[in-house]
C-alpha cells in the first residue's frame, strides 16, 4: 500500500495523505483549520461555498481545499496572504444577503458563519443595496426554517439524498432565486431529519421545540445515552440550571456516528410532561394522596410484605426494558430475595414457549459498525427504519456502499431507501412458512441437507429462491430476528426456522430486541427462567404474558409501564385492576397508572439518573445524571436500595449507581460479552391460524418518555394509526 | 426510488409525451434517466399548452423513476418551463445587447400596449405569455428579434410584430 501514501506539505510542515484524499482531509488529520461550511465528512463534496479556498503553490489561482484532490509534492498555505485574502472575500460575499439578526437568531452563539465572520470577515458592510429576502418553509413539527438566513451550502439536501436516502430537500430556482424547498408543500418526515439542523451552519435550520427557549452559553452539556432503541444512541444532553434543554448527537463512529434519530433528539420534552408525578403517591381509602417518601416507601415496604405472606408465587415483578441496567439488577435482587420467580421484562413478547434456548442476552451477534460490511441481510419481522433508525442507516449502508444483498419477511410492506434484492410481504401467519421455504431454497441452492427444522418446508417459489440469494453470496451475512419477530405469537417457530437457516448460510443469527435496555435486563436476570449472567434459575416462575393473563395479587412495575400501551396483552390493564396491591415506580402518573396503582413511587427519566445501557451489540454504556430531578422524583436505583433494605434484605448498602454495576459486572463474570447464539435448534410444523393477533409498535408510541414529547406525537409519523397483522 | 412513485401518477402524461420521453432516455445510459428530465419537461409542458404544474412534474418523475423533488429542481432552474399557469404562446424578446441597441425596449413596450400586459404576464384569453426577461438568442446580425414558442422573428419594427402575432393562432 506504499505507493498510495502521498506527501506534501502544509504551511511548510510534511504530512502525508492517502492518494484521493482532499487536502481539507489532510489538514483536519494535521489539525490545521481550514474555515469551512458546505464540506461535511459525512456527505458528499459540493465545493459550492467557496469559504475553504486555500493557496497552492503553481495553481494560478486560489483551490478548493474540499475539492482539491493532494498530489505529490504539492505545497498548500492555508493561512498565506493569498488563501486568507480568497477567505476573506468570500465572506464578504456570504455576508451580502445574510441578514444582521444574530440577536434574535437561535444559532446565536454557536453558529459557524458568526464564528467565521469573526475571523474573516470585515468590520462594515460595502454594500449597500436591497438584501434578499426569502420566505419561510413549513417543514413540519421538529425543524424551524428562518430561509433568509440560508447560505445555500446544501448540506441539509445532500443530508436527505445521501444519508436519509430520500430527497426531500431540493434547490430550487437559481442565482439570486435560489432557495433550498420542498417546493410543494410539504412536511420533512424522515426519521432522522433533525440531523439537518445540527449540518446547517447558520440559523437557516432550527430546532422547532427549542426556538427560542435558551443560549449555547447558558447550558452544559452532558453525556447521555438513549432509551429508546436498543442502539445505544450516544446523546448530548444540553441542560441549564438543572433542566435539559434540548438533545444534540454525541459522535460515536462505532455506534451512531454523528447521526441521532428525531426520537432521541425531541423526546426530552417527554420528560416535562404535564403528568410528570412531583411526589409519591398512596392509596388511601380508595383515592391516591400525595405523601412523603417515607410514609410512601413503608406503604410499599408493608404492601409488597402482605402480598407475599399468602405466597410469592401469586406477585409479579414486570420491568420496562428501557430502566437502567442498575435499576433491573436491584428489580431482580428485591424480587429473588422475596422468594419472587415471576420476572420479566419482554412485556409485547407473546411466545415464550422457546425461552429456554435464548441467548444470554438479545444481541446482533456483531458489531453495530460491522452490519456497514455485511455482504447479505435476511431480516425476519422488522419494520428497522421504525425500530433503530440509526440501525436502518447502517442497513442502508451496507445495501448502496456494500452492495449488500438485503433480503426481508415482513408481514407487511415497509418503505426502505436502499435497493432491496428480495421482499417477502406475507401475512403474520404466513412468515414461518415463507422463512422455511426460504431456508429450503437456500438448502436446496447450496446442496445441503436441510435441517429437522425445515422437514415441513414447502417447495420455494422464485422470490423465495431470490431472498435466499441474498445469504448464498459474499463473506459477512447476517439473519436478523426484528421486534415484528419478537412480538409475533409464534416466535419460537420462526425463531427455529431463522436459526436453521442461519446454519445452512453460515450466517450469524442476530436480535433485535424492543427498548433501550433489552440486553441490560437479560443480564441482570430480569426473566422468569435466567439469573443475572443467563445462569438457569431455581425456579422457573411465569413470563410476563401469563402474569398478565393470570391474573395475579400483586404487581409491582418498574420505568411507568402504561397497561395498555408497553405490554402486549390486552387483558393487561385489567389484570392489574383486580390486583389487590400494585406498586408502580414511574416518572408520571397518568390516569391509567392511577386506575390501578396503590402505590407510586416518582422516579427520574433516562436523564434525571446515573445508569448503563446495554446495547444490542453488548457494549455498556455507563452516564451521570444530566438534569436535575423533577419534584421530589429519585433516581430509580435509591428507590429499590431503599425499599430493599426496608425489606430488611442483605446487600442493599449501595453508595452509588457504580456500586450497583459493579457487583453486576461481578456477579456476570465471563458471561457478559456473549450475545446472540445460533445453537438454537428446533423443530417447526405447519400449523393453522395463529393464536394471536401481531401488533406494530410504532415509533413515536415506543416508551413512556416518547409518548409525552409533543413534537413528535405532531408528526406525520405519529398521525399513522396502529397496525394489525 | 419506492414502488408508490413509479405506478401513481405517471398515467397523466399521454401517450405522445411518453414516446418523446422514451426517445430521449434512450440517449442515455441505463440508470441515467434523470439526464433526460429536461426534454421530459418540454414535452409534459407541451401537452399541458405552456406550462407545468406540480402533478406533471411528478408523473415526469414517476415516469422516469427520479425523485419528484429533483423534477422540481431542473423545472425551477430554468427559464424555458414555467410552473405557474401561463398562456399557450410564449413570447420571448430578446433583451440583450445587440437587440437592445437595435431598439428592442421599443419592441416590448409595442408587445405589452398590444396585449394588454406587462412581462412576466399572460393575456386574459390564455392565448399570449409574454415572458419577464430573454436573454440573447444568438441572433445578433438580425437584431431586434423575438422568439414565439421555438420560432425566431427578426429585424422586427412594431409593424411586423402586429403581422406576426396576426398571424399566430
Amino acid at each position: 500500500m506504499s505507493q498510495d501514501i502521498v506527501n506534501l506539505e502544509v504551511n511548510g510542515v510534511a504530512v502525508q495523505g492517502r492518494k484521493g484524499q482532499m487536502i481539507i482531509q489532510v489538514t483536519d488529520a494535521a489539525d490545521v483549520y481550514v474555515p469551512r461550511f458546505c464540506y461535511h465528512e459525512k456527505l458528499s463534496v459540493a465545493a459550492n461555498c467557496r469559504m475553504c479556498l486555500v493557496e497552492v503553490e503553481k495553481a494560478p489561482k486560489p483551490m478548493p481545499a474540499c475539492a482539491t484532490p493532494i498530489a505529490e509534492g504539492m505545497k498548500v498555505y492555508t493561512k498565506s496572504p493569498k488563501a486568507i485574502g480568497a477567505q476573506k472575500a468570500t465572506m464578504e460575499f456570504l455576508l451580502i444577503n445574510h441578514p444582521l439578526d444574530c440577536p434574535i437568531c437561535d444559532q446565536g452563539g454557536e453558529c459557524e458563519l458568526q464564528d467565521l465572520a469573526v475571523g474573516f470577515g470585515r468590520d462594515a458592510a460595502r454594500f449597500e443595496e436591497r438584501k434578499r429576502v426569502v420566505k419561510d418553509k413549513n417543514l413540519g413539527p421538529l425543524v424551524s426554517t428562518d430561509m433568509t438566513r440560508c447560505i445555500h451550502c446544501t448540506r441539509c439536501v445532500r443530508f436527505t439524498a445521501e444519508i436519509a436516502g430520500v430527497q426531500e430537500l431540493g434547490t430550487m430556482g437559481r442565482g439570486e432565486g435560489m432557495q433550498i424547498s420542498t417546493w410543494v408543500e410539504k412536511s420533512v418526515d424522515h426519521e432522522l431529519s433533525g440531523n439537518i439542523i445540527d449540518l446547517c451552519p447558520v440559523g437557516a435550520l432550527n430546532s422547532k421545540p427549542f426556538r427560542f427557549h435558551g443560549r449555547g452559553w447558558e447550558m452544559t452539556a452532558q453525556a447521555l445515552v438513549s432509551p429508546h432503541d436498543a442502539v445505544g444512541t450516544n446523546l448530548s444532553a444540553h441542560v441549564r440550571r438543572g433542566q435539559l434543554m434540548r438533545v444534540v448527537p454525541r459522535a460515536n463512529e462505532a455506534i451512531n456516528e454523528t447521526w441521532i434519530a428525531d426520537r432521541d433528539r425531541f423526546s426530552y420534552e417527554g420528560i416535562y410532561a404535564a403528568d410528570r408525578l412531583e411526589r409519591p403517591l398512596v392509596r388511601q381509602g380508595g383515592a391516591l394522596v400525595p405523601c412523603d417518601w417515607e410514609t410512601a416507601l413503608e406503604a410499599a415496604a408493608r404492601g409488597l410484605q402482605g402480598a407475599i405472606a399468602p405466597g410469592a408465587d401469586r406477585v409479579g415483578f414486570l420491568a420496562l426494558p428501557s430502566a437502567t441496567t442498575e435499576e433491573l439488577h436491584l428489580f431482580a435482587r428485591i424480587a429473588r430475595g422475596l422468594g419472587v420467580a415471576n420476572l420479566d421484562h419482554r412485556l409485547r413478547q407473546r411466545d415464550f414457549r422457546d425461552q429456554g434456548a435464548d441467548p444470554v442476552f438479545p444481541g446482533l451477534g456483531l458489531a453495530i459498525a460491522d452490519l456497514d460490511r455485511l455482504d447479505g441481510l435476511l431480516v425476519v419481522g422488522a419494520d428497522l427504519r421504525q425500530e433503530a433508525p440509526v440501525l436502518a442507516h447502517r442497513v442502508r449502508k451496507a445495501a448502496v456502499r456494500n452492495k449488500a444483498r438485503i433480503a426481508f419477511v415482513n408481514p407487511a410492506r415497509f418503505d426502505y431507501h436502499f435497493p432491496v434484492a428480495a421482499y417477502r410481504a406475507v401475512g403474520a401467519g404466513d412468515m414461518a412458512a415463507e422463512l422455511a421455504a426460504i431456508g429450503r431454497a437456500l438448502a436446496e441452492s447450496t446442496g445441503a441437507a436441510l435441517p429437522a427444522a425445515l422437514a415441513h418446508a414447502g417447495t420455494p417459489n422464485d422470490g423465495q429462491r431470490a431472498a435466499a440469494a441474498a445469504l448464498a453470496s459474499g463473506e459477512r451475512r447476517l439473519v436478523l430476528l426484528g421486534g415484528l419477530a419478537e412480538r409475533h405469537p409464534g416466535y419460537a417457530d420462526l425463531r427455529a426456522i431463522a436459526a436453521a437457516v442461519a446454519g445452512l448460510a453460515g450466517a450469524a443469527l442476530g436480535y433485535l430486541p424492543g427498548g433501550g435496555n433489552a440486553a441490560g435486563a437479560a443480564l441482570a436476570g430480569v426473566l422468569p427462567h435466567r439469573e443475572a449472567g443467563g445462569r438457569p434459575a431455581g425456579r422457573v416462575g411465569l413470563d410476563a404474558g401469563a402474569m398478565l393473563a393470570g391474573g395475579l395479587d400483586a404487581y409491582v412495575l418498574l420505568g411507568g409501564i402504561e397497561a395498555g400501551l408497553d405490554t402486549a396483552g390486552e387483558g393487561a390493564e385489567a389484570a392489574l385492576a383486580r390486583a389487590g396491591f400494585v406498586l408502580a415506580l414511574s416518572p408520571y402518573a397518568p390516569e391509567a397508572v392511577r386506575r390501578h396503582a396503590h402505590v407510586i413511587l416518582p422516579i427520574g427519566t433516562f436523564a434525571e439518573t446515573s445508569g448503563t445501557f446495554v446495547n444490542v451489540e453488548g457494549r455498556w454504556q455507563s452516564f451521570a445524571a444530566a438534569a436535575r430531578l423533577v419534584g421530589e422524583a429519585r433516581p430509580g436505583w435509591k428507590v429499590l436500595r431503599v425499599l430493599g433494605n426496608l425489606l430488611n434484605l442483605p446487600g442493599f448498602e449501595y453508595e452509588s449507581s457504580e456500586d450497583v454495576r459493579i457487583e453486576l459486572e461481578r456477579a456476570l463474570g465471563a458471561q457478559a460479552g456473549q450475545g446472540a447464539d445460533t445453537a438454537y435448534r428446533g423443530a417447526w410444523r405447519p400449523q393453522g391460524s395463529l393464536p394471536g393477533a401481531l401488533a406494530d409498535a410504532p415509533l413515536y408510541q415506543s416508551d413512556p418518555v416518547v409518548r409525552r414529547a409533543p413534537a413528535l406525537q405532531q408528526t406525520r409519523a405519529a398521525a399513522r394509526p396502529r397496525a394489525t397483522y | 426510488m419506492s414502488e408508490a412513485q413509479s405506478s401513481g401518477t405517471a398515467g397523466l402524461l399521454s401517450e405522445h409525451t411518453r414516446h418523446e420521453i422514451d426517445h430521449w432516455r434512450a440517449k442515455f445510459p441505463e440508470g441515467r434517466q434523470r439526464s433526460a428530465v429536461i426534454a421530459a419537461l418540454r414535452a409534459a409542458q407541451h401537452q399541458n399548452h405552456g406550462y407545468l404544474t406540480s402533478e406533471l412534474m411528478d408523473a415526469v418523475g414517476a415516469y422516469l423513476d427520479v425523485p419528484a423533488i429533483q423534477v422540481y429542481e431542473v423545472a425551477s432552474f430554468y427559464s424555458m418551463f414555467e410552473t405557474k399557469p401561463a398562456g399557450r404562446l410564449h413570447v420571448s424578446v430578446c433583451t440583450n445587447i445587440s437587440c437592445m441597441l437595435c431598439g428592442a425596449d421599443k419592441i416590448v413596450e409595442h408587445i405589452e400596449k398590444r396585449l394588454g400586459v406587462k412581462t412576466g404576464e399572460s393575456t386574459p384569453d390564455g392565448k399570449f405569455f409574454l415572458k419577464r426577461e430573454e436573454e440573447c438568442l444568438a441572433a445578433c446580425n438580425n437584431a431586434p428579434m423575438m422568439m414565439i414558442d421555438h420560432v425566431y422573428y427578426e429585424n422586427l419594427t412594431p409593424e411586423k410584430v402586429d403581422q406576426v402575432l396576426d398571424s399566430l393562432k
